[in-house]
Order: C-alpha cells, then structure tokens, then sequence
C-alpha cells in the first residue's frame, strides 16, 4: 500500500518549549494508526499541524502528495479532523449542524441532503436529528462531532482522543464506528492515551512523549522490543518508598528491571511468577504493605514503561 | 462569496436562538422607546408628540434672506408645528428663553443677507466670495431639549441649503470670470440675478424643502428622534456580541474546525464580519419595521432610510471588530462592548440631544456612529431625502471601512487562532 501520509522531520516550537521535536512517520492508505501517548505528549499539536490548522516550525508533511504547508488547501480537500474537543453549535440542530459543516466542504442541494440523512444514520442519530444538540448527551455530542469529520468522505481522518470523558457504552460506539469506516476504506490516524484502543484499533502504533516519536510499528514489533517479559506489578501503601523496594530488587535473581512510580514497583521478568516469591520477601523485610499484585503480559503500556519508565498514565 | 454568506446566516440564525440576546437587542430598545413615548407624550393622542413649538425669532437681517427664514417660520405647512412671535430685541427674545417661556429664538443678525448675496452696487470679483456667511443664532432652551432640536434642525436645513446655493452659484460665476466668458459689471447683474431667483423660486437649492415636498414630510414625530437613538444605543451591544461571537468560536472550538476546512481565515473573517453586519441590519430594521406597524412612526425617504440603516451598521460593525480585535476573551468583549454602549449613548445623543452638550462633547461625538446616523434620522423625519444624507452616510462609510482595516491589521498581527 502506498503512503497516503509521510511526515518529515515535524517540529514546532513556543518560544523556548519544543513541543513536537523532530518526528518522521508515514501511514499508509486504509490503516488506523494510532499516536499513543500520555497528556502533554504532543498529540494534539501534531494534528493540528497535520490538519494546517498550526504552521510547523520547520520540516513539513505530505498528504496524498500535498504539502501541508504549502497547499494546504488541496490537503483541507482529503482530511477530515475529529477534534478532542466538541466543535459543534449547541444551538443548532443536529441536521443544521451537518449541512452547514457540509456546506462548508462544498456540499450542496440533494448531495448534500443524502450525505446528512447518510450520516445520521452511520452515527445512529437520525430520530434526534432535528434536536439542538446541547439537549443531548455527552456522548451524543462526540457522535455528531465524529459525524462532521465524516461528511466529505475524507481519505484520511484524524481522529484526537475522541472517546475522553464519555460513558462505555458510547466508547464502545466510537470505537465500533471507527474500525467500520476504516472497513470502508478510510484511512485513520487516532490518537489517544488509553493503551487499550491502540492495542484493539490499530495496525500500526507510533509512541510518543514528551514530543519525540519514541517507537513505531505493528504491536508485536513493539512488544519485542521489550523482549518476551512479563511485568508483575505490586500496588503498595501510600506510605510506602516505592522507589527504595525497587532498589532492593537490583540483582535479585531472574527480575530484569524494577521501576517505580506512585504507589507501586513494576518488576520485569522472564516470567513473573519465578520473582513473585522474591519480590514479597524484600517487601516484607523492607515492612512494605502490599496491597494486590497484577501480572501483564507484554502489552503497549509494558512498551512505554519500558521505554520511558513511566506509566502511560503518569 | 458563497461560504461567506453561509457563514454571515449561521450567526444570524444563532442570533435570533439566543433569548437573552434578543431582549438586549430588540425587547429593551423597543420597550425604551415606548417608555419614552410615553413621557414625551406621543401616545397621548396628537397625530406627532409635538406641535405648536414657541419659538421667538429676532430678524435684524430684514433682507431676502432673513425675511425668508422667518417666512418658513410662519408657513401654512408649519402652521401646526410651531408658533413663531417676532422680536426685535434679542436680549428680550434670550430672556423669554431663560423664563422657559419659549423653546427657542432664532436671532438673524443684520447683513446676513449680504453676507451671501453681493449688494447690488458692489463691483463682483473674487474676493466678493465671504468665507463664511454670517451666523444665524439658536438660544435654545434646555430644558426642552427636543423641541428646541427641532428648531435648530430647521434652521441647520435652511442654512445648509443657503450654503450649498451661495457656494455653487459663486463658483459659477468666478469660473465665468476666469474664463472670460463673463465680466465683472455683469457679473455683478448675474449674482444679484441668482440669488434673486434662489430667495424666490421654489425649486432653488436654497428653499426650504418644506415648500416643495409638502406638510406631510415636515411632520415632526418624535418617535422618529427617539426610537433610533435607542436603536443606535443598543446596536453597539449588537456588533460587540457579533464580534464577541469570533472569539467564542475560538474557545469552543468552531472556529478552529472553520480553518481545517477548505475554507481561508480571509473567508473566516469575511464572514464573520458578515454576521455581524446583518445582526445590526436585522435589529435596526425590525425596530423600524416595528416602531411604524405599531406607532406609526414616519421614518421618511425610504430609500434614504435604508441607505441610513446600512451605513449605520456598517460603521457600528466597525467599533465591535476593533473592540474584538484588542479584547482576549468573550468576557472581555463584554465588558468593552457595553461600556462602549454607553459612552457612545451618551455622546452620541440616544439620551440627550447632542444640541444641549459642551462643545467638546458635540466634537468628541463625531467619532461615535450614534451622532451621525441620529443626524441621518432627524433630516429624514425633517423631509430630507437621501442626497440629504450625504454627510452622515459618508462619514459612517469612511468610519466603518477605516476601524474594519484597523482590525484586520490587529488580527493579522494577533492571530485569530494561536498558530
């Protein structure tokens, strides 16, 4: 598959903060990408500048063969941006809403009626339609303000953190609605922070933070790179020095790596139950209260602990 | 064109969604002009709110000119609007006034008529032209601050008109001279001539208009004075909540989501100021529409009338994007926007005929559209027709384009999205 988007070298800068630093990427057509990262990653102004909605500091971007920055109009034509924020008038109808956003994508007169009734359908919206859309709920609104995004049949959606603060039964929507546009062919690149939407979305996934892309490919091409390990996680007291348990449990035999954070000490191994006995012996001389222990398997948030040493969440 | 039209309507539509915008901009306005009907009178059950005005006029002139003013004074067709007596003294006609025994005295100083028309013995040249011809005298009283505007808008219009004649015609004839084509002795015969014909023919520049377009056009209502002055008061609420508007699109996140389609900030803008402008137009028309289905307030030349209306707007629209252009937030566009209300309520004449303020205030009121579109309004209800209106629709449009140009520079330097 060709790339629809390739991005070279990607920087922008607020006075002396570097936000984006440099990132280099391609999707390619028909896959969902995902940006994971966790808040302040650089996500969102990434998109922005994607969507020629921020003008890069320097390096540019290619979409369907367009540069960013210098066409951005011909590129506006082939994106369609679901932004993290609801960017809707609560005022207006649902219907008004999609004909205006429609009509200021170029649609008009029966094509631009059948796009909105298509829509409203996609997004399971049609019996509300002609209600303003500050009667709805919250994850009603994020269905119309995906539905936006999808009026002009986008070859490429960018999709930032669309599923943030709404119910699970609307998440569970989002994200069925996403995989079947992407059925359909469209190409989408979504972001987020919950490390369970890239692993359930995506072919590929680009980690990012602290505005450095930090790892880049297909999930299992992350996972190895973490090695076959497994990552057995002690939830402690809020007394407790996490970071003095993990020192203890340098050299004890078969644990790879103990990180801690907040309230808890991720030790890596082989295999989590060969250092579980272990692990509880240090903690109980070191007088640490245990609260429960959780073993992972390789997974994405495994990924960033190991290439951060921190929690997606933290 | 298109998107900037579409864009102009959605604010529109969101306008007249929004309650608590429509009683700023349409209920209070109209509820302040019935109120103040009320006070002046003007439901009371005369046809206008005012009639049989006192007004003392001192004529010292006593030439054609003068004799003219004080002729328009006593005319059949100003019979029921005023009710002139004649003085020769002023400091007895500035006393009556001080007694509040009258609205107003007209004082017509002696050789106000060869101020503007050359005596018939002098020899005609270049330097026959005065700068100025010698001012007419309101005394007004202030304590009646409409009537006694009434008197002066006639006396503005008769002198306005005087001016207009005495320039063109002197040009005229010093274009003739220069040429040749005239000399000076008969020149002399030639203005005496002009002016004659001016001081007596109906249809001169320098008649009245009240002789030609009837009794029916001067009908003074003043509804027609204070109704636009409340709309004009609460139109600058109007273009600032517009200009509000572009940033509260920024905060909620529309008008970011405008600029990621194919759509150009320029478009953006365009139709932002769009909206603004229709806003205004759609306030300022549905109080007229309003005021004369219920009232039935005579607003005057209709095409004047809309011509007014539209570069009333427009300059308004002005002061709400400089006002959005320098604010940060929507709160601050607020607070801008009504105290800018206010003051130009107040300087603008909504509340008080500019007529009765301190000179610097009458100067300062020039930068406010409320002085000039109120002066529009008042030359309408006077009779005036839209070349009347020359002046104040000219200044609205330089006032609107030059504040517009202002803050696009003030955009385009701020961003209207951080970039």
């Amino acid at each position: 598959m060709p790339a629809i988007l390739e991005v070279q070298n990607l920087v922008k800068k607020y006075g002396d903060f570097l936000a984006v630093k440099g990132i280099s990427f391609d999707i390619k057509e028909g896959e969902i990408f995902s940006l994971l990262g966790p808040n302040g990653a650089g996500k969102t102004t990434t998109i922005s500048m994607l969507s020629t909605l921020y003008t890069p500091t320097s390096g540019d971007a290619t979409i369907g063969g367009y540069s960013i920055t210098k066409q951005p109009m011909a590129v506006k034509q082939l994106i369609g941006v679901v932004p993290q924020e609801l960017a809707l008038y609560e005022d207006l109808t649902a219907r008004e809403n999609l004909i205006f956003w429609g009509q200021m994508y170029g649609l008009s007169g029966k094509a631009l009626t059948s796009r909105v009734d298509e829509v409203l359908e996609q997004i399971g919206l049609t019996d509300k339609a002609k209600n303003k859309v500050k009667t709805y709920s919250g994850g009603m609104k994020r269905r119309v303000n995906i539905g936006v995004g999808l009026l002009h049949k986008p070859r490429l959606l960018f999709m930032d953190e669309p599923t943030v603060g709404i119910d699970p039964q609307s998440r569970r929507a989002i994200l069925d609605t996403v995989k079947d546009l992407n059925r359909q062919g469209m190409t989408v690149l979504y972001t987020t922070h919950y490390m369970e939407e890239a692993q359930e979305l995506s072919d590929r996934v680009g980690i990012i933070d602290h505005g450095e892309l930090i790892a880049i490919g297909t999930q299992k091409e992350l996972t190895q790179q973490v090695g076959e390990t497994e990552t057995l996680i002690l939830h402690i007291g809020e007394n407790d020095d996490s970071a003095a348990l993990a020192k203890s449990l340098d050299g004890v035999k078969d644990v790879l790596e103990a990180i801690a954070s907040d309230h808890e000490v991720s030790v890596i191994a082989h295999v989590a139950e060969d250092v579980l006995a272990a692990v509880v012996t240090k903690a109980n001389e070191r007088g640490i209260k245990i609260r429960s222990i959780d073993i992972r398997e390789p997974n994405l948030e495994a990924v960033f602990l190991n290439l951060t040493g921190r929690a997606l969440r933290d | 064109m298109k998107k900037l039209f579409l864009i102009g309507l959605k604010d529109l539509r969101l306008m007249f969604r929004d309650r608590a915008a429509l009683v700023f901009m349409l209920l209070a306005p109209f509820l302040l002009t019935i109120g103040m009907g009320f006070v002046t009178g003007r439901f009371s059950g005369s046809s206008s709110g005012l009639s049989d005005i006192p007004v003392v006029i001192v004529n010292l002139d006593n030439e054609q000119l003068g004799n003219a003013l004080a002729d328009v004074f006593a005319s059949q067709e100003l019979a029921e609007l005023m009710e002139p007596t004649e003085s020769s003294d002023p400091e007895a006609a500035r006393q009556l006034i001080d007694d509040d025994e009258a609205a107003a005295a007209v004082i017509i100083p002696e050789g106000f008529t060869r101020s503007i028309i050359p005596a018939e013995e002098t020899a005609f040249n270049e330097s026959s032209v005065q700068p100025e011809p010698v001012k007419i005298e309101v005394y007004a009283n202030p304590s009646r601050p409409t009537s006694s505007g009434v008197v002066k808008a006639i006396v503005d219009e008769f002198v306005s008109r005087v001016e207009e004649g005495r320039t063109s015609g002197m040009t005229s004839i010093v274009q003739l001279i220069q040429a040749g084509l005239l000399d000076p002795q008969s020149a002399e015969r030639e203005a005496s001539a002009l002016f004659q014909d001016v001081e007596q023919t109906e249809n001169t520049s320098i008649t009245l208009k009240t002789n030609t377009e009837g009794a029916e056009a001067v009908e003074f209502d003043i509804l027609a004075y204070m109704a636009p002055g409340m709309a004009l008061l609460f139109l600058m609420y109007t273009v600032s909540y517009g200009g509000r508007s572009i940033l509260a699109e920024r905060s909620q996140g529309t008008l970011p989501r405008l600029l990621v389609s194919p759509t150009s900030t320029l478009q953006v803008l365009g139709g932002k100021v769009l909206g603004i402008f229709f806003m205004g137009v759609a306030q300022v028309g549905i109080l007229i529409l309003a005021s004369t289905i219920l009232f039935g307030v005579k607003w005057g030349d209709s095409l004047g009338l809309a011509v007014l209306i539209l570069a009333t707007v427009l300059g308004a629209t002005g002061w709400g994007l400089l006002i959005t252009a320098i604010a940060r937030t929507p709160g601050q566009v607020a607070s801008l926007g009504t105290a800018t209300m206010l003051i130009f309520g107040i300087l603008g004449g909504s509340f008080i005929d500019l007529d009765q303020m301190p000179a610097l205030v009458q100067t300062l009121s020039k930068i406010t559209p409320n002085a000039w579109s109120l002066d529009g309004f008042t030359t309408l209800a006077l009779g005036g027709t839209l070349p009347n209106l020359r002046e104040p629709i000219t200044a609205l449009v330089i006032m609107g384009t030059l504040l517009f140009s202002i803050s696009v520079v003030l955009f385009s330097r701020n961003g209207i999205v951080q970039k």
